[in-house]
């Protein structure tokens, strides 16, 4: 009979517990239910009655009943609530495809990037980088590198003289002079220079009066020209891709001898010939060479013992073949449209 | 310099190789082959024909009516406008269905009335500049010699279908500015012989000398000089041929004479020069520096003043040249002209040089001797000059010269050895290899064991040490036979200086900040050299300047940077942050070079943070401008050392500028462009810094130590305090700080209201303190001590008041 009732109980409590839709209604169950005053309780007040045969198997019964019922509230009552916290939740939705709050950044110009890459580059080859003055004295510019006032390859270089004396200097060749002038004659020397240059033309797309370049030179003992050859290939593709092929032709240049410019082999129709490299699937991009025994020499270095290489790069010229950008003067007028597009990592 | 394909051909064998491939084997072994121009390209039809007759145009007072006999069955009518065509006369005529320059085609035509079967040519409509166009047919028909035959193709007498070469010489290879030069070096690259013109001149028993004399003063600038005589010459054309040649060299024919001098010139590299020894004026030639105001009226009719750094040919009492630039229009050779001196000589290229820059006169003969001509040709050529003038001006060559010659010509002999050449290029290459490179050359060469004693001919006076044999080494050898090689070496650390480390820094900071960086010119005017300059000091002229514009050397860089401001401005683009890091410009005195110091720059206007949708839009102004160089002084570690001080600037916002102090140095300033210099250069509101990098790269700085993380709580007291307007809220922090002793750790500022409910000319600025000690928990009385002095202070000190 009690045994009966209990069961009963459970089934009638499991029922309500099932049925309940809120968590207030749960709570009413559990009151109703499991309370001091609920029905539970009232059976087992009647256990008195029962045998002492009886009694432990209704208590434990009873028993049984209350943890049932319970543990079908907490069941219950865990559903309820997340029930609960994603109805709320689901209030709470948001347009993820709106635009994110904008965090201000700026970038390097196209110019410095070129410059750090290729600085870094020649920092992990064992270089340092070499700076100087813009404005030079005649020597440094001209004479230390082998290029006496009455050279006729100055006439190459048409230059902004400040005195008859100093000038802008036309190329960073001069910061090579000076360090080479403060190694005294003592190698390795291993350096690159980049730098403001300055020189007396007139802007259009493909002149500007000031423009930068990256000079490297090395000096050591045994220094040749498959050392440059080498050297520009790494850089080469280093920075057009590894892709890239250099060719190197006989030139001219007072500071070195012998001498070389240096093509590339053109990116956009693979050496076949486009109008980029004029059809001769080559660009050119940097001249070269060996170091010039008397601009070894006027420099402190004994040139029976060491040899150097020499070789010099136009920044804007990397920077207009390798982002394709068709007018110099982009680089100094600062357009934030053209500053803006040189800001992510090239893989 | 211009190279005929055909032209070449006199002085080395070209069979089995064309232009094309000429050109590419001469780029490659060093000299640039910038193009190869064939001028009949595209062109067709054009044959010589002979006016028969010609009679004015009916119906047009400037029209000829040709028959004109074009070698075919019949002679045909042509209507020609030229003034100068007439009966007899052989020429050039477009048939019916030639094409011309500009792909102009010949269509039969009736001219007012009558009918035109084709064009009689003028040399411009061919194809040809104007100005090599001979003086007698610019402004007409050009006339063929009257031997010319009926009916030939007229662009190949005119050698227009001949190609031709230019090439991009360097200063050193002045020697391929002549064919003989260029035939040097092909045979050289082809590994074939040089044919030099063969000179067999029947001489006059009467002797130049007795005609003229030379005397040199300045033997220095010109140690060789050589006269020949040449009578009962005949001033005309030229033939044909030479003409033309001299048209795809890029040199104007004039007469015989002149024309074999420049023809000479080409052939040789020789520059000579004709006199009518009629009009020379004397029968001596003295050689000398001008006297100092001495004038002279050139060939192009021009006086001009000299100067004692010129060098002059003389006839003894005034010049008649200046030496290797022009001639005088005194003893010009002219039409009637019958007795010739020819002078080829050897002058210094610096004093050549120096007269051709003062009067502006390049050119081709001035380009050579400034290059230096080869003495070794100086006499040939005099001798090959005298030959063709007998051949096609007539006269009579005198026999000998009237000369001074002192030159002396000693070749450069030059040792080196194999393992030299093959060490400064990283190639192996074989003793024969290098020898026959050298014999290629025609250098003399003489083998020792593995040196080489190598003659050079003095036309290669570009060659003087071994590094230059080596170079003519790798470049006959072929630089794409040199292996890629790295330098190996002693190993050396690559590395940025501290310097340029902070440099980079400084670059990702302000980037990371928002800031773009500009790159902009170290030239500019007047006027903005020294705005907004740090420093005021005086600043640099460039000597020739190209413009105002870029005519001074900047002190400051923020005038470029608001011009960059102005530029994006003008295109609606107004919310800008950039930045640019450059080097000033400061004149020192007793120095020769200026102080180059590196400025750090910025210019910052609009919007700084929009968030539209969420309706978030933040204005730039001074202290967002001021938030970036605080990023920027905290990443180099400075921010202890920093401080600001109201300033008055030039074109600043007079109450909204700072400068900025490193300790107590000032590096630097912020703020506000005046509003009439905004207003002027028509930009928006603009908030602009510039610094001294280099101060700030320069500044020490403390290293990181690390510093105990609190195990203890802190305490955190906020205050209002009542100032008066001016006082400043970073006067009130240092008093703070002073006061707040060592258990004060932060102060922040969170509040500050300047609003109505505020007290006539008071503001009220809200501090947030924070305390604590690292070793234990500070009681309340702790605190308290602390934070009554710091009230104390600040009321003392700057009068400020709790506010209620």
């Amino acid at each position: 009979m009690m045994q009966e009732r209990l069961l009963e109980l459970q089934e009638e409590a499991l029922q309500k517990v099932a049925a309940a839709s809120e968590l207030k209604e749960l709570n009413e169950v559990r009151v109703s239910y499991l309370g001091k005053k609920g029905p539970i309780t009232e059976v087992l007040r009647g256990m008195g009655k029962l045998s002492a045969e009886e009694r432990p198997k209704i208590g434990a019964l009873a028993n049984d009943v209350r943890e049932a019922i319970a543990s079908k509230i907490e069941e219950k009552q865990k559903a309820l609530e997340t029930a609960a916290v994603n109805a709320k939740l689901a209030t709470e939705t948001i347009d993820v495809t709106l635009p994110g709050r904008p965090v201000n950044k700026g970038n390097l110009h196209p110019l410095t990037r070129v410059v750090e890459e290729i600085e870094d580059l020649f920092i992990g080859m064992g270089y340092t980088v070499a700076e100087g003055p813009e404005v030079e004295s005649d020597y440094y510019n001209f004479e230390a590198l082998n290029l006496p006032k009455s050279h006729p390859a100055r006439d190459m270089q048409d230059s902004f003289y400040i005195t008859d004396e100093i000038l802008m200097r036309t190329h960073t060749s001069p910061v090579q002079a000076r360090t080479m002038e403060k190694h005294k004659g003592q190698g390795p020397v291993k350096i690159i220079c980049p730098g403001k240059v300055y020189r007396r033309d007139n802007d259009d797309a493909t002149h500007s009066h000031q423009f930068q370049q990256i000079e490297g030179l090395v000096i050591d003992e045994n220094i040749s020209m498959s050392d440059l050859k080498g050297t520009l290939d790494v850089f080469a593709k280093k920075v057009f891709g590894q892709d890239r092929e250099i060719r190197l032709r006989p030139s001219f240049f007072p500071f070195t001898e012998p001498s070389v410019e240096v093509d590339i082999s053109c990116k956009i129709c693979g050496g076949k010939g486009c109008s980029v490299c004029k059809q001769t699937g080559w660009i050119e991009v940097l001249g070269g060479g060996i170091v010039h025994p008397n601009v070894l020499e006027m420099a402190g270095f004994d040139s029976k013992k060491y040899s150097g290489f020499a070789f010099g790069i136009g920044v804007e010229r990397i920077a207009m073949l390798k982002y394709g950008v068709d007018d110099i003067r982009h680089f100094y007028t600062n357009d934030v449209r053209f500053l803006k597009q040189f800001h992510h990592h090239e893989a | 310099m211009f190279v005929s394909y055909k032209w070449l051909q006199d002085y080395v064998d070209l069979s089995g190789i064309n232009a094309t491939e000429l050109a590419d084997k001469i780029t490659k072994s060093g000299i640039e082959v910038e193009g190869v121009e064939k001028k009949s390209e595209g062109l067709k039809g054009v044959v010589i024909g002979h006016v028969l007759e010609r009679e004015q145009h009916p119906n047009a007072d400037k029209l000829n009516k040709c028959l004109v006999d074009i070698g075919a069955e019949n002679p045909v009518q042509i209507i020609c406008g030229a003034p100068n065509v007439d009966k007899g006369q052989k020429v050039a005529v477009a048939t019916v269905g030639a094409v011309l320059p500009g792909n102009f085609k010949i269509k039969k035509a009736k001219l007012r009335g009558e009918e035109s079967h084709g064009m009689i040519c003028s040399l411009q409509e061919l194809g040809f500049e104007s100005k090599l166009v001979s003086k007698d047919y610019a402004t007409g028909i050009f006339v063929f010699p009257n031997d010319t035959e009926v009916g030939k193709d007229a662009l190949e007498e005119l050698g227009l279908s001949d190609e031709v070469l230019e090439l991009g010489l360097t200063p050193n290879r002045s020697d391929a500015l002549s064919m003989l030069g260029v035939a040097y070096e092909v045979g050289a690259i082809l590994g074939r012989e040089v044919k030099w013109p063969v000179i067999e001149n029947e001489e006059a028993a009467e002797k130049a000398s007795d005609y003229i004399s030379v005397k040199v003063e300045a033997k220095a600038d010109n140690p060789l000089y050589i006269a020949k005589i040449i009578k009962d010459v005949k001033v005309g054309p030229s033939p044909l041929w030479m003409q033309t040649r001299l048209m795809s060299a890029g040199i104007r024919p004039h007469n015989n004479v002149v024309d074999i001098t420049n023809y000479i010139l080409l052939e040789y590299g020789q520059p000579l020069h004709a006199f009518d020894y009629d009009r020379f004026g004397s029968k001596e030639i003295v050689i000398r520096r001008a006297k100092d105001a001495e004038k002279i009226v050139t060939l192009d009719e021009a006086e001009r003043t000299l100067t004692p750094e010129h060098l002059v040919i003389t006839n003894g009492n005034e010049p008649v040249a200046i030496a290797g630039v022009m001639g005088g229009a005194n003893s010009e050779v002219k039409n009637d002209t019958t007795n010739i001196i020819i002078e080829s000589a050897y002058f210094a290229g610096t004093v050549v040089r120096k007269a051709s820059k003062d009067h502006g006169l390049r050119s081709e003969a001035s380009a050579r001797f400034e290059k230096g001509v080869d003495p070794a040709r100086v006499r040939e050529a005099g001798e090959r000059a005298a030959q063709l003038i007998a051949q096609y001006a007539g006269g009579t060559i005198l026999q000998g010269t009237a000369e001074v010659d002192e030159l002396t010509m000693e070749p450069a002999v030059i040792s080196i050895t194999l393992e030299k050449i093959n060490t400064l290029l990283g190639t192996g290459m074989t003793v024969s290899e290098v020898e026959s490179i050298f014999k290629r050359l025609q250098f003399g060469v003489e083998l020792d064991n593995e040196t080489f004693t190598i003659t050079v001919p003095t036309r290669r006076g570009d060659i003087t040490i071994e590094a230059d044999l080596v170079e003519e080494a790798a470049r006959l050898y072929g630089y794409d036979n040199i292996p890629a090689t790295l330098p190996i070496g002693s190993a050396t650390p690559g590395q940025l200086t501290d310097y340029q480390i902070k440099r980079r820094k400084a670059r990702r900071t302000l980037e990371g900040a928002g800031l773009y960086q500009a790159v902009t010119y170290s030239l500019t005017s007047q006027e903005k050299a020294a705005q907004f300059a740090l420093e005021t000091r005086e600043s640099i002229r460039l000597a020739m300047p190209m413009s105002e514009e870029r005519s001074q050397l900047r002190l400051s860089i923020v005038p470029q940077l608001l011009e960059v401001v102005k530029y994006n401005n003008a295109r609606q683009l107004d919310s800008l942050a950039l930045y640019e890091i450059g080097s000033v410009f400061f004149k020192q005195d007793g120095q020769e070079l200026p102080e180059e110091k590196e400025h750090i720059a910025g210019a910052i206007t609009g919007l700084w943070e929009s968030h539209l949708w969420q309706g978030e839009k933040k204005p730039v102004d001074f202290y967002v401008a001021k938030g970036v160089i605080e990023a920027l002084f905290d990443t180099l570690g400075l921010a202890d050392q920093i401080s600001y001080r109201q300033a008055e600037i030039n074109d600043m916002h007079p109450g909204r500028t700072a400068e900025v102090l490193l300790n107590s140095e000032v590096i630097g300033f912020i703020g506000q462009v005046h509003p009439t210099v905004q207003k002027d250069l028509d930009i928006k509101e603009t908030y602009i810094f510039e610094l001294s990098l280099k101060a700030l790269a320069e500044a020490e700085v403390a290293p990181i130590a690390y510093e105990t993380i609190p195990r203890y709580p802190s305490t955190t007291r906020d205050i209002a305090l009542v100032v008066d307007k001016a006082t400043k809220a970073g006067d009130i922090q240092s008093i703070i700080i002073e006061a707040g002793g060592k258990l004060l750790k932060e102060v922040g500022i969170f509040d500050l209201y300047e609003g109505e409910r505020m007290e006539q000319g008071k503001k009220s600025i809200a501090y947030s303190l924070k305390y604590f000690d690292p070793e234990r928990t500070l009681t309340d009385e702790d605190i308290t001590k602390a934070h009554d002095n710091v009230l104390a202070a600040v009321k003392e000190k700057a009068g400020a008041e709790l506010r209620g």
